[in-house]
């Protein structure tokens, strides 16, 4: 167990170096900030002085250097848009999304229990036909664009939901329920999966036999052995919901991590394109390895060699 | 799945054979005529509606759907710039289905070349392609497609790798778990036994079987790939005016919302119809190719049966 965390550790450890590298120099290929910070007739010697100031004269080996030794001592370097440290802008913008992601995760897990569970006792009843149905429509709607029809409607022509915005709980719905669509679609065929097999399980014949309660013998004689799947598939979608986070952030004008990348590399924000990108990466890599985890220790059958 | 189908029975099968299936499935046969329709107007709507796509009008600004006093050519609206919504959305269609036909062609013969090779060629070479794909698989696509295509301009041809790398692992792990399961199987050894090397054993024996589950992995990835693809172009760094795609044109709309909700909601319904139907076609062809599941498909079989 201990030798297994430590390759998943080194592995996520070596896909984080990789993409260090990647994003420090497709950062600087863009261009130089300059043209976007000065005014569009700024001299020759206003430029040098600001290429000069921010370090963006020196070579790059040396400018990746000096990015590499300030990593190491968690400073991420500057925002130039904000005039503010880069990680300290990221930490900002991380807990709106988390939340945003994490009342979206929960709701989609329980919403997928329910109607996957259902479905796998009748394969072929009407739950089971709705939710292939909803799953299908799920897996084939175009966020952006389910986002901008749930505005024109809900927002525009009926006035019952703000436009953007987050603060009161009215604000939630819209974009929870933008970001819900993929994951839950995703897992109530996962739900339903291994529930149809974990209630042909001998167990369950035997629960029944003993004469316990249905929804007793389905939602927790099953259920606790039909769920591993789901926490795989569910942590699987971690990085699919930072996808879906960019877009909704962006439509619904949450300040969370989505938005500020966007805004960043349009903005050509370096330091700060870095540091969300890190930071989003270290949290996915550490969440994979808990869910490893997690599983091995739910599972006894797995042992992780 | 590998067990069960069987390419060879498939193979024996006449295309008489496959439309009465197609059309016990009166959804999937829905799906199909559609998609028949959209590549056939793709294909031959600059022929048919000459240069229509980029002619203005502008008395007929942001002129409302479902009105034929102006002609079939606006019974879809019009957009801002008064040029038909019908004939742009006929003109996007082009460069969507184009982007993702692309894409996905890169990802199947990149991604099921790589997998096989993993599943035969035990070792470091194979251990190597599948952290690359756990790496790849990790990470947030779109933050990829967002570093990459903001760096490279984004072109068309920059947008099509970058899909087609994100895409990647998908095929790689599909391919090497179905060769995994194969090559062990009796008749792979059969033929290894009578004398068929490697590379013959491979291309003559196993990859037929694994090509049906990657066929039916590309009609989903085709859905995926577009819905990518519109995504990207709606947040601003996919494909760029003058070209268009359905995403794109989405984007383009998002502004009149209030005045004209046609110009965001058709391209969009037209992106959702698609990938639909691609799905729908997908999972009939799943039970269609499986020789275990076929006959619900055949007569005397129960068409509701069918997944």
């Amino acid at each position: 167990m201990g030798s297994f965390i430590a390759r998943r550790s080194l592995q996520s450890l070596v896909a984080l170096a990789g993409l260090i590298v990647l994003v420090f120099f497709a950062a600087r290929l863009t261009g130089s900030p300059a043209d976007l910070y000065l005014p569009i007739d700024a001299s020759v010697e206003a430029r040098q002085e600001f290429n000069e100031k921010h370090g963006f004269n020196d070579p790059l080996t040396e400018q990746f250097g000096r990015f590499l030794a300030d990593l190491a001592r968690f400073d991420l370097g500057h925002s130039i848009r904000k005039d503010r440290p880069a990680l300290e802008v990221v930490l900002e913008a991380i807990p709106t999304t988390l939340a945003l992601a994490a009342v979206t995760m929960t709701l989609a897990v329980a919403g997928a229990i329910l109607v996957g569970s259902l479905a796998a006792r009748r394969p072929g009843g009407a739950v089971d036909r709705l939710g292939s149905t909803l799953s299908l429509a799920a897996a084939s709607a175009p966020d952006f664009w389910v986002a901008i029809s749930a505005i024109l409607l809900f927002a525009v022509a009926l006035g019952w939901l703000p436009t953007s915005g987050m603060g009161t709980f009215w604000h939630w719905i819209m974009p929870v329920g933008v970001l819900l669509i993929r994951p839950f679609g995703i897992l109530v065929q996962v739900v339903r999966g291994s529930m149809l097999g974990a209630l042909a399980a001998p167990y369950v014949k035997t629960a029944r036999a003993k004469g316990i309660g249905e929804r007793a013998v389905v939602f927790v004689h099953a259920l606790r052995n039909g769920l591993l799947p789901v926490i795989t598939v569910a942590g699987d979608q971690a990085a699919g919901i930072v996808n879906g986070a960019v877009i909704v952030e962006t439509i619904f004008g949450w300040p969370g991590i989505g938005k500020l990348m966007i805004d960043s590399i349009i903005q050509r924000d370096f330091a700060v394109i870095q540091a969300s990108i890190l930071v989003t990466a270290a949290i996915i890599f550490a969440m994979n390895i808990v869910i490893d985890l997690a599983y091995g220790l739910l599972d006894p059958r797995v042992r992780h060699a | 799945m590998a067990s069960a189908s069987l390419p060879g029975a498939a193979r024996g099968l006449g295309a008489r054979r496959w439309l009465a299936m197609l059309a016990r499935d009166p959804l999937a046969c829905l799906a199909a005529l559609f998609l028949l329709l959209l590549v056939a107007a793709a294909l031959l709507g600059p022929a048919l509606i000459p240069e229509s796509a980029g002619r203005m009008n502008l008395r007929l600004r942001n002129a409302p759907p479902f009105e034929l006093a102006n002609g079939w050519l606006y019974v879809l609206g019009a957009d801002t710039l008064g040029r038909s919504m019908l004939a742009r959305l006929i003109e996007a269609s082009r460069s969507t289905l184009m982007v993702a036909s692309a894409a996905v062609a890169l990802s199947f013969l990149i991604g099921g070349t790589l997998g096989v090779l993993a599943g035969y060629a035990r070792g470091w070479g194979a251990t190597l392609i599948l952290r690359m794909a756990d790496v790849l698989m990790s990470f947030p696509s779109l933050l990829l497609a967002v570093v990459v295509l903001y760096t490279f301009s984004p072109s068309i041809a920059n947008i099509v790798v970058v899909l087609a790398v994100t895409r990647l692992p998908v095929y790689i792990r599909t391919a090497r778990a179905e060769i995994l399961e194969l090559r062990e199987r009796m008749f792979v050894s059969a033929a290894r036994v009578m004398g068929a090397g490697p590379v013959r054993t491979a291309l003559r024996h196993v990859v037929p079987f694994v090509l049906p589950t990657l066929l039916t992995l590309a009609a989903v990835d085709f859905a995926y790939v577009m819905l990518a693809e519109s995504a990207l172009s709606f947040l601003g760094i996919g494909i760029q005016p003058p070209d268009v795609t359905w995403g794109l044109m989405v984007a383009q709309g998002r502004g009149y919302l209030a005045s004209a909700w046609w110009l965001a909601f058709f391209p969009g319904l037209f992106i959702m119809l698609t990938t639909l139907s691609l799905n729908l076609l997908a999972s009939w062809l799943r039970v269609a190719a499986d020789p275990q599941q076929r006959w619900r498909l055949e007569p005397g079989g129960k068409a509701g049966d069918a997944p």
